[in-house]
């Protein structure tokens, strides 16, 4: 019974989302005000129906309901609680309900956050909104329904998939989708603006903290799929340009760049219908990572859902979407006008290199993620594109955009001045010279790559911190600051600590393979790595062959790490999981291989210095996003219209 | 006048630093690009010389051969209809079985033995690579033919 209600909470759910838009648009098309009163109380419909249908999703995981044939694909009765809760989305189908559940939640905070926002157009949004959750919900009951019984009942359920028994392989998902969806609502925003035929500041000041919110769940979101897959999948990588890690990264690249540019959108009255298109850009790319995961055209760890009928829905739903929000943009955006002229030094000009560098990022992996299905579509043969492409068209666009990033954050509205930025350069320049010469030397293998990419860290680190120290030296705390400047600050630093992390792990990493019997001793980096012994143990739900390796420095120990090699007992698959021990400075890694016989096994370790600095740099960039969105200035009352570009000169960046 | 000239030397200076980048990335992609073959095509000489390629296929039951005490391995891989022997040398996948659809990436060397250096095995046990499962696909309509 319970999984029959919960599909009926789904359908209701559909029936309040479809009220919703069609109320929304039509509503504010034929100013209805009755039609428009309807708008909020079905999202907030929608959201609670939404969260119930899931919620009996769940509860059908936690009692082992496996009639249930999603849950007894999923789950099994020796799955630890915590992670028969994280099967529900472990799959196709319930993430999918994730999604809507999500799409849900968003829509509830645009429905009644911004209470300054005229009526009608925040009907339009939440119609747009609305219809978007319904294509998903369409798409669940048509092709994916979690809900479908199971006759007769499994005796016991065929269990989670060991990979995905992960404490963070747990939040990545939600959080992942928290961010994509959330983009949503910034093409919401887009298209109703279209729709109205005008962009203003105030447009632009509400968008701003929504896609700032989005855009810390997808920084922190593809952090933590990072973070996973170095751990997780064995072997040390924290970035393999895998078509699904694309799929996410792409919209961050978009998300990036709408949040700068919305701020010039909000600040100067620019780039108005570029802000525009960049808002349905990033949720087409979402689409499209959503195609690409769920249609099963991409070889992937992630590439589960073979279905036919499922990539073609989605690819329609993708056509629909992107093609009628195109079409409005074509029609509308010429009537969205700008205004106003910037000198060349201005940091409208940084801001604009910021969004073309990123955009053109974006284009380049895009490329390279779609070019092997292109050339399989017309038979010409099988590729991949390797990672090397990639990582060179990456950085082509990106280290100068950091190299200028340094400048750009001192640099003023409309006409910047090079006395004013050289004063606040120059000590950073000093140092970051030297210590960026230091750091390329220190190990011995210096290259002009590693110099600029440990340059480009320091510097923009120490350039967001200078910007501080001019504002003390004027008088003025550092607590008095604008919260939007201080979250701005921190997400340069969040960026810096990325750079150094990146370049310094992928340059000086050390990584052997090694055939060891137990007693054998490595030496690696300066440290010498001795297995001990190997031994067999017994987990909740899997059976596991564990290595004792002691780790030394100069004869002092410094840890014992036990990688393990487990087979999981219901799919019977081995999994490697690694022994690392983390810190500040370095990792040390190692990861079980196999029994290569005569007593030996193949065994990988490896050294990574600031390997943490990743993680550790993704995750302050998003604490910055979420201090900039927790600026008072959003949620102020509506400010007269747009000043114009002429007196917004003495405003504050 | 001047400026004319300025702007000329401007619109240069883009125009070399654009087209430097679209070069690079053009040279990185065609050297990036990998192409899938199946031991068939292998023997039919369809597969490059002396360029790198993905080899799919099944690894043949029984055909795993270690050199003991060392990481070097040597496998069949075979579509059912024409089998390569692969040559490596490294850790493994979790997957890597006896039976088990894999994808190495590699170049043949003169002895026709394929040299790998990377070995993916994907990590889902009723997984099977698209393009192998395709290759097997045809290899069987035409047997039955």
């Amino acid at each position: 019974m319970i999984p029959e209600l919960g599909l009926f909470a789904l359908v209701l759910t559909f029936c309040l989302a479809l009220i919703q838009s069609f109320a929304g648009l039509a509503g504010a098309y034929w100013r209805k005000p009755e039609w428009l009163a309807l708008v909020r109380p079905m999202a907030s419909g929608q959201f609670v129906f939404a969260a119930l249908s899931f919620g009996l999703l769940t509860w059908s995981f936690i009692v082992n309901d496996f009639s249930v044939e999603y849950v007894a694909l999923n789950s099994n009765t020796e799955l630890p609680f915590f992670y028969r809760i994280a099967a529900v989305w472990a799959a196709h189908e319930g993430s999918l309900l994730l999604w809507i559940l999500t799409l849900s939640a968003w829509t509830l905070g645009v429905a009644w956050a911004n209470k300054d926002m005229p009526i009608v157009f925040r009907a339009r949004i939440l119609g747009v909104l609305g219809l978007i959750n319904c294509g998903f919900m369409l798409f669940v009951m048509a092709t994916s329904n979690p809900f479908i019984r199971l006759l007769p009942a499994a005796l016991e359920g065929r269990d989670l998939n060991p990979l995905l028994q992960d404490p963070a392989l747990v939040i990545h998902p939600p959080i992942l989708y928290a961010g994509y969806v959330g983009l949503a609502v910034a093409f919401a925003f887009a298209v109703g603006a279209l729709i109205e035929g005008k962009v203003t500041s105030n447009w632009a000041r509400w968008l701003r903290p929504w896609t700032l919110l989005a855009w810390a769940f997808l920084t922190v979101g593809v952090a933590l799929g990072s973070w996973w897959a170095y751990y997780e999948l064995g072997w040390g990588g924290w970035w393999f340009w895998d078509p699904v890690e694309n799929a996410s990264f792409m919209p961050w690249l978009m998300a990036t760049a709408l949040i700068h540019s919305l701020a010039v959108t909000e600040k100067r009255g620019l780039f108005k219908s570029w802000t525009v298109l960049l808002a349905i850009c990033g949720f087409s790319l979402s689409l499209l990572g959503t195609f690409l995961v769920r249609s099963g055209v991409l070889i992937s760890v992630h590439a589960f859902a073979n279905d036919p009928a499922r990539g073609l829905f989605i690819l329609i739903f993708l056509g629909l979407c992107i093609g009628i929000a195109l079409s409005l943009y074509a029609w509308r955006a010429p009537a969205l006008g700008s205004g106003g002229g910037f000198k060349v030094l201005s940091r409208e000009s940084f801001l604009l290199l910021n969004n073309l560098m990123l955009v053109v990022a974006a284009g380049l992996i895009l490329i390279g993620t779609l070019y092997p299905l292109f050339i399989d579509a017309l038979e010409m043969g099988k590729i991949s594109v390797g990672p090397p492409y990639f990582n060179l068209v990456f950085l082509i666009p990106t280290l100068p955009m950091v190299l200028l990033l340094g400048v750009g954050m001192h640099s003023t509205w409309k006409r910047a001045r090079w006395e004013m930025l050289w004063l606040r350069l120059k000590t950073p320049l000093s140092i970051a010279v030297p210590v960026a010469l230091g750091i390329s030397f220190a190990w011995g293998r210096p290259s002009v790559l590693t110099f600029v990419g440990v340059f480009a860290g320091v510097w923009v680190i120490l350039s967001a911190l200078s910007e501080v120290r001019q504002r003390q030296k004027m008088g003025r705390s550092f607590f008095a600051l604008p919260r939007s400047i201080i979250g701005m600050l921190t997400a340069h630093i969040g960026l810096g600590l990325f750079v150094l992390g990146t370049t310094v792990t992928s340059v000086f990493s050390v990584e052997k393979d090694l055939a060891l019997r137990a007693g054998d001793v490595v030496e690696l980096a300066g440290y010498q790595i001795k297995l001990e012994t190997l031994r067999d143990i017994e987990g909740p739900n899997f059976d596991a062959v564990e290595g004792v390796v002691t780790i030394r420095r100069d004869g002092e120990m410094v840890t014992t790490l036990y990688p393990q090699k487990r087979v999981y007992r219901v799919q019977t698959s081995p999994m490697t999981e690694a022994g690392i021990e983390a810190g500040w400075t370095r990792d040390l890694f190692v990861a079980l291989g196999d029994d290569l016989g005569n007593g030996s096994w193949s065994l990988r370790i490896q050294f990574k210095p600031l390997v943490r600095f990743i993680w550790l740099g993704a995750l302050v960039m998003a604490f910055g996003g979420l201090l900039s969105m927790s600026d008072p200035r959003y949620r102020k009352k509506r400010q007269a219209e747009a000043p114009a570009p002429e007196l917004a000169e003495g405003a504050a960046p | 006048m001047k400026n004319r000239y300025q702007r000329g030397i401007r619109v240069a200076l883009v125009l070399a630093g654009v087209g430097i980048a679209v070069a690079l990335m053009l040279k990185a992609f065609d050297e990036n690009i990998l192409y899938f073959y199946t031991p068939r095509q292998v023997v039919a000489g369809e597969a490059p010389d002396g360029r790198r390629f993905r080899l799919g296929g099944l690894v043949t039951l029984g055909s795993i051969e270690r050199e003991p005490g060392s990481l070097k391995v040597s496998f069949l891989v075979t579509d059912n209809h024409k089998t390569l022997p692969v040559e490596y040398e490294g850790v493994l996948p979790d997957l890597f079985r006896d039976g088990q659809g894999v994808i190495a990436h590699g170049t043949m060397n003169d002895k026709g033995v394929f040299v790998a250096d990377e070995v993916l095995a994907k990590h889902d046990e009723n997984y099977m690579p698209p393009e192998v499962a395709e290759a097997l696909k045809e290899v069987h309509g035409e047997n039955e033919s």
